[in-house]
C-alpha cells in the first residue's frame, strides 16, 4: 500500500530563519503578511483544450485545461451534466513529484478545487444536460501543475476558474436514431454564474500568512483555504498541514480570504 | 435512481430523525474492543458504526520511510464495501485517499512523535455503516484508540460537524441532512487546548451563519469529548477489576 506523499526536506535554520522573520512582520521574499506574490494569469493558452488558463503565482505555475465530451449523466442526477476536476503533480515540477497515479496531495488538490467550483455552482449542470438520463456534456478540467513553489490549490483554483472562463462548448445533433453526437463546428462560450477563488491562510507560529511559498509552508503549522463566491459567501473550507488553528484564528482567516477574494477575482473575471 | 428532497425540518422545527436543531445523536463508544490492536475504539453516533485500530509505535516498513526525528503517523480511512447502500468497492476511492489525510492531519497535533524516532504509528479506521458523520466518529475513535494504546498525547481529539438543512443550522448531520441539506462544516479540536485540528466545509453558507457552525460544532465537540474520557475511564475501570479478581 502506498502511503504518504514525500515531503520536501527543509533545514532547520531555514526554518528557523523563515519563522523568526514571519514573527518580526516580515517575509523571505520581502512581502507584507497579507500580500500575494506576483500573479500573471493568461487565458487560451491551449489551442487544442476547448478552454484553457495557465496562472504563475510567484515561481508557482500552473496550467489548466478543460475538454469536452458526451457522457450518460450519473444515475442520482440524470438531470445534471458532470464537471470532473483532476490535477497532475507532474514529476517536472518538483524533485518531490513521482511518476504514477496521483498520491493524496494531487487528489487533496483537485477535490478542495472541485469542492469551490460545485458548491458555488459557477457552471450550471443542469444546463449541461442534453436528454435527460441519456446524453449530457461532460467537462474534464485537468490541474497540470509546472512548477511547485507552494500555495498550489490557489494557483490551480485561478487556473480551473479561468479555464472555465475561456470554454468553448461544442453544438450538438441527434441523429435519425436518436443518437447524440458532437458537431464540432458550432462553438459557443460555455455559461459561467459564479466566480469562485481560493484564499489560503497560514498558521506560521500564531502569525497568520497569505499565499504561503514553498519555504513557508514547509515551516508552517498548518494552512487553512477558504473559497470565497461572488456574492463573498464561504464556498469551501480545507485545513491541511498536520498543526492546528485557534477559533480566533479561523474567524481571522475567514475576514482576510473575503478581503482578498475580489482582488484575486479580478485577475481572471472580465 | 433519484430520489426527491424530503423536507427536512418539519413544522415544529424537528429534523427527519425527530431531533431538535442543536442535538447530537445517541452517542455509544467502546475503548479496547480488538485483541491484536495495540489501542482500539469503537463509536456508534446514530447509525453511523466506526472501528479504529492503533498499532504501534512499531518498525517502520518500507525502512525508507522512517524519519530520523520522529515517528512518522499514518492512517488509513476505509469504508466496508457493505457500509453504504450500494456496494462500494473496497479499492480506496478518491474520498477515501482525502479523509485519510486530513484524518491523519487532524490527529498529528495530539501526538509527541518526536518521542519515537524511526517508528511509524499506523491508524487504521473501518467504517462499518454509514450515515453521515463517519470522518468525525473516525476521528474521535482514533484518538481514543492512540490513548488505548498508550502513546503520549497532548489531549484527545473530538470530532463533530455542524451545518444548513433547510434554512435552520444543525449540529451533527445524518446522511439524509449531509446530502440534501445546504452544508456541511465537520470539525475537529482538542477540547482541552481549545485548538482547531480540522476544518472542513462543503457547501454554501454567509460568513455569520459559517461562524454559527464553526460555534456549533465545537459545543457539539465537547460534548462528545466528555463522553470519550468516560469511555477511556470505564476501559481502566474494568481492567482494575481483572486484577483484582486475578489477585484473589
Amino acid at each position: 500500500m502506498k502511503w504518504m506523499a514525500k515531503e520536501p526536506v527543509i533545514s532547520k535554520m531555514r526554518k528557523k530563519y523563515v519563522r523568526q522573520l514571519i514573527a518580526e512582520g516580515k517575509r523571505i521574499d520581502g512581502r507584507g503578511k497579507l500580500d500575494y506574490r506576483e500573479i500573471k494569469v493568461e487565458k487560451g493558452v491551449i489551442d487544442t483544450a476547448e478552454g484553457s488558463a495557465m496562472v504563475c503565482l510567484g515561481k508557482t505555475e500552473v496550467v489548466a485545461g478543460v475538454k469536452v465530451g458526451l457522457n450518460v449523466p450519473y444515475p442520482d442526477t440524470p438531470n445534471e451534466g458532470i464537471l470532473t476536476v483532476n490535477a497532475e503533480l507532474v514529476p517536472l515540477a518538483s524533485p518531490t513529484f513521482e511518476p504514477g497515479p496521483p498520491d493524496e496531495r494531487a487528489i487533496e488538490l483537485a477535490r478542495v478545487v472541485d469542492r469551490g467550483i460545485r458548491s458555488s455552482r459557477a457552471v450550471d449542470l443542469e444546463k449541461l444536460c442534453i436528454v435527460p438520463g441519456k446524453k449530457a456534456y461532460i467537462l474534464f478540467v485537468d490541474i497540470y501543475v509546472l512548477n511547485y513553489d507552494g500555495n498550489l490549490v490557489d494557483a490551480s483554483a485561478l487556473a480551473a476558474l479561468g479555464a472555465l472562463l475561456d470554454t468553448k462548448l461544442f453544438g450538438y445533433q441527434i441523429t435519425g436514431e436518436g443518437n447524440v453526437v458532437l458537431d464540432r463546428t458550432i462553438q459557443k462560450p460555455l455559461e459561467v454564474q459564479d466566480y469562485p477563488v481560493a484564499i489560503t491562510v497560514a498558521n506560521v507560529g500564531g502569525e497568520l500568512i497569505v499565499d504561503p511559498c514553498l519555504d513557508e509552508e514547509l515551516s508552517m503549522d498548518a494552512k487553512i483555504t477558504i473559497s470565497v463566491d461572488k456574492e463573498g459567501n464561504v464556498c469551501a473550507i480545507q485545513k491541511s498541514g498536520a498543526g492546528s488553528f485557534t477559533v480566533d484564528q479561523v474567524l481571522e482567516a475567514i475576514d482576510i480570504a473575503r478581503k482578498k477574494a475580489p482582488e484575486l477575482r479580478s485577475l481572471v473575471v472580465g | 435512481m433519484p430520489h426527491e428532497k424530503p423536507r427536512l425540518i418539519d413544522e415544529e422545527g424537528r429534523r427527519v430523525d425527530g431531533r431538535e436543531p442543536r442535538d447530537l445523536r445517541p452517542i455509544h463508544i467502546e475503548v479496547d474492543v480488538l485483541a491484536n490492536a495495540d489501542g482500539s475504539a469503537y463509536v456508534e453516533q446514530g447509525n453511523t458504526k466506526v472501528l479504529a485500530a492503533v498499532y504501534g509505535p512499531r518498525e517502520i516498513h518500507p525502512r525508507h520511510l522512517g524519519l530520523p526525528d520522529r515517528a512518522v503517523l499514518r492512517c488509513r480511512y476505509h469504508m466496508a464495501p457493505f457500509s453504504v447502500e450500494h456496494r462500494k468497492s473496497p479499492a480506496p476511492s478518491r474520498r477515501e485517499i482525502e479523509l485519510s489525510k486530513v484524518i491523519r492531519e487532524a490527529l498529528e497535533p495530539a501526538l509527541f512523535l518526536e518521542q519515537y524516532p524511526r517508528t511509524a504509528i499506523d491508524v487504521f479506521i473501518e467504517v462499518l455503516q454509514a450515515d453521515g458523520g463517519t470522518r468525525c466518529a473516525s476521528i474521535t475513535a482514533a484518538s481514543l484508540a492512540l490513548a488505548d494504546a498508550g502513546i503520549p498525547m497532548r489531549d484527545l481529539v473530538a470530532a463533530c460537524a455542524a451545518g444548513k438543512v433547510d434554512g435552520v443550522i444543525v449540529l451533527d448531520l445524518n446522511d439524509t441532512e449531509d446530502k440534501y441539506g445546504e452544508a456541511d462544516v465537520p470539525l475537529a479540536m482538542m477540547p482541552g487546548l481549545g485548538r482547531i485540528t480540522l476544518l472542513q466545509m462543503d457547501g454554501v453558507l454567509t460568513p455569520e451563519e459559517l461562524v454559527a457552525c464553526v460555534k456549533l460544532a465545537m459545543e457539539g465537540c465537547r460534548k462528545i469529548y466528555a463522553v470519550q474520557k468516560e469511555a477511556l475511564r470505564e476501559r481502566f475501570i474494568r481492567i482494575k477489576r481483572e486484577v483484582e479478581a486475578e489477585e484473589e
